[in-house]
């Protein structure tokens, strides 16, 4: 979707203003909303890809004047709501009956192995590349409604593969409970001009992960 | 939930967003989806233990065995782990040496991903829109807002992680540090350096 998230190219936002010494998190409450973000997760209910639409399906203020953490909670209480695991008159009172622990909550005993496990995106597929190192590709022109990862700022612009990878989730998919889908993922590097034209800082080239369907031989 | 009161300054969003953070773990942990005590391990784990230590671990050893830089050129997920870093965000690594030609930089244009496995959460800087935005289109000057300024001859390459691979930059060895162990070298090696918006720290002293 052309939502707020797509910020490759944008301008205005300003410099950068990187923190000395950052703290890890900078309030209490950063830190609980990672955890019970990550937690939640657990769950099993949605795929990396939903949670990602979530977020990038937040209003455009909020999206771009909040902090990251507030996004990932706001983003956590639609999710929480839309799988069913919390009511809106639970979020609006602030608490809820108790009940039986969740088959699948992750108790702090798992916390290290859960973290470590991670979850893996690769998954095997059967068919031939389509593309080769080397080869002249396209990112096709595609404005869908839902959640893709091709960036606003590539689509049409010409590329070649530097790198041919095995076969990943498509998020095109997993974010809207089509499934894993999975399809064989790609290096694609673009030279500067191509995207930014004159503007372009001289020598500079951006690459992006695609996946096979996101690309037309060039 | 998010009024404000025109003469409250930001504290007041850290205190909304205590309160509303809190309020929904109160009602995951009383339906049973959430452990506190894994809340709290979560948070342990990334504040304490996971962080760009690792990450400095594996470039201080990429400088010092050939042989495992070899590897993580190859396969950098399975040499990484080898170290004893796996996990969420880290599962597909790939490992970018730069190089007196080309200084490689990495971004996620689209959300955050970060390689949390060698270098824990992201900063804030990196999730801005500002970095966001800038790093595809003018690197040069993003690095000029850290301070860096690269020799006109070296390209710089910017790696946009729209799928699920991890980029970890390998920045170049300071010159004088012939003979340095790999504990004494890691010292050299930033966050910002592995990121690609930042250089190893030089072998001399900082004034």
């Amino acid at each position: 979707m052309n939502g707020p998230h797509d910020l490759g190219g944008a301008m205005g936002f300003g410099a950068i203003n990187p923190e000395k010494n950052e703290p890890v998190f900078h309030a209490e409450w950063e830190g609980r909303a990672l955890g019970v973000t990550l937690a939640a997760g657990a769950l099993g209910a949605w795929s990396i890809d939903e949670s990602r639409h979530a977020r990038e399906c937040l209003p455009w203020p909020i999206y771009l004047g909040t902090s990251y953490y507030e996004i990932w909670i706001r983003a956590l209480e639609s999710l929480l709501l839309r799988h069913g695991f919390i009511t809106g008159t639970e979020l609006n009172s602030g608490t809820a009956e108790p009940g039986a622990a969740h088959p699948r909550q992750l108790t702090a005993d798992r916390v290290a192995s859960a973290l470590a496990r991670g979850g893996p995106c690769d998954r095997a597929i059967t068919a031939e590349p389509a593309f080769a190192m080397g080869d002249r590709v396209r990112l096709q022109n595609r404005h869908p409604q839902g959640h893709t990862r091709i960036p606003g700022y590539a689509r049409g612009k010409r590329g070649r593969v530097i790198a041919v990878h095995g076969g990943f989730v498509l998020p095109d998919s997993s974010a809207h409970g089509g499934g894993d889908a999975p399809e064989r993922l790609y290096t694609v590097e673009f030279d500067g001009n191509e995207l930014w034209g004159p503007q372009a800082e001289p020598g500079t080239r951006v690459t992006i992960d695609a996946w096979e369907s996101y690309l037309d031989r060039a | 939930m998010h009024d404000h009161d025109n003469d409250h300054d930001h504290g007041s969003d850290l205190d909304e967003m205590t309160a509303r953070v809190r309020a929904l773990e109160t009602i995951l942990t009383r339906k049973g989806l959430v452990d506190p005590a894994a809340v709290d391990a979560i948070i342990d784990t990334y504040q304490n233990k996971v962080g760009p230590r690792n990450g400095a671990a594996v470039v201080a050893r990429a400088w010092t065995d050939p042989a495992f830089a070899d590897h993580l050129r190859r396969d950098a997920t399975a040499a990484i782990a080898q170290m004893g870093f796996t996990g969420r965000q880290g599962e597909h690594m790939q490992a970018l040496f730069n190089s007196a030609d080309t200084h490689h930089m990495v971004v996620c244009t689209l959300c955050s991903c970060y390689p949390w496995t060698v270098l824990g959460v992201p900063p804030v800087w990196y999730k801005s829109p500002a970095y966001r935005s800038r790093a595809v289109r003018e690197p040069r000057a993003v690095l000029a807002d850290f301070g860096v300024t690269l020799p006109a001859g070296q390209a710089v390459k910017v790696w946009d992680s729209t799928a699920e691979l991890r980029y970890l930059v390998i920045p170049q060895r300071p010159a004088g540090t012939e003979g340095w162990d790999a504990d004494r070298l890691a010292a050299l090696v930033t966050r910002d350096s592995m990121i690609g918006t930042g250089l190893a720290l030089s072998a001399e002293p900082q004034p």
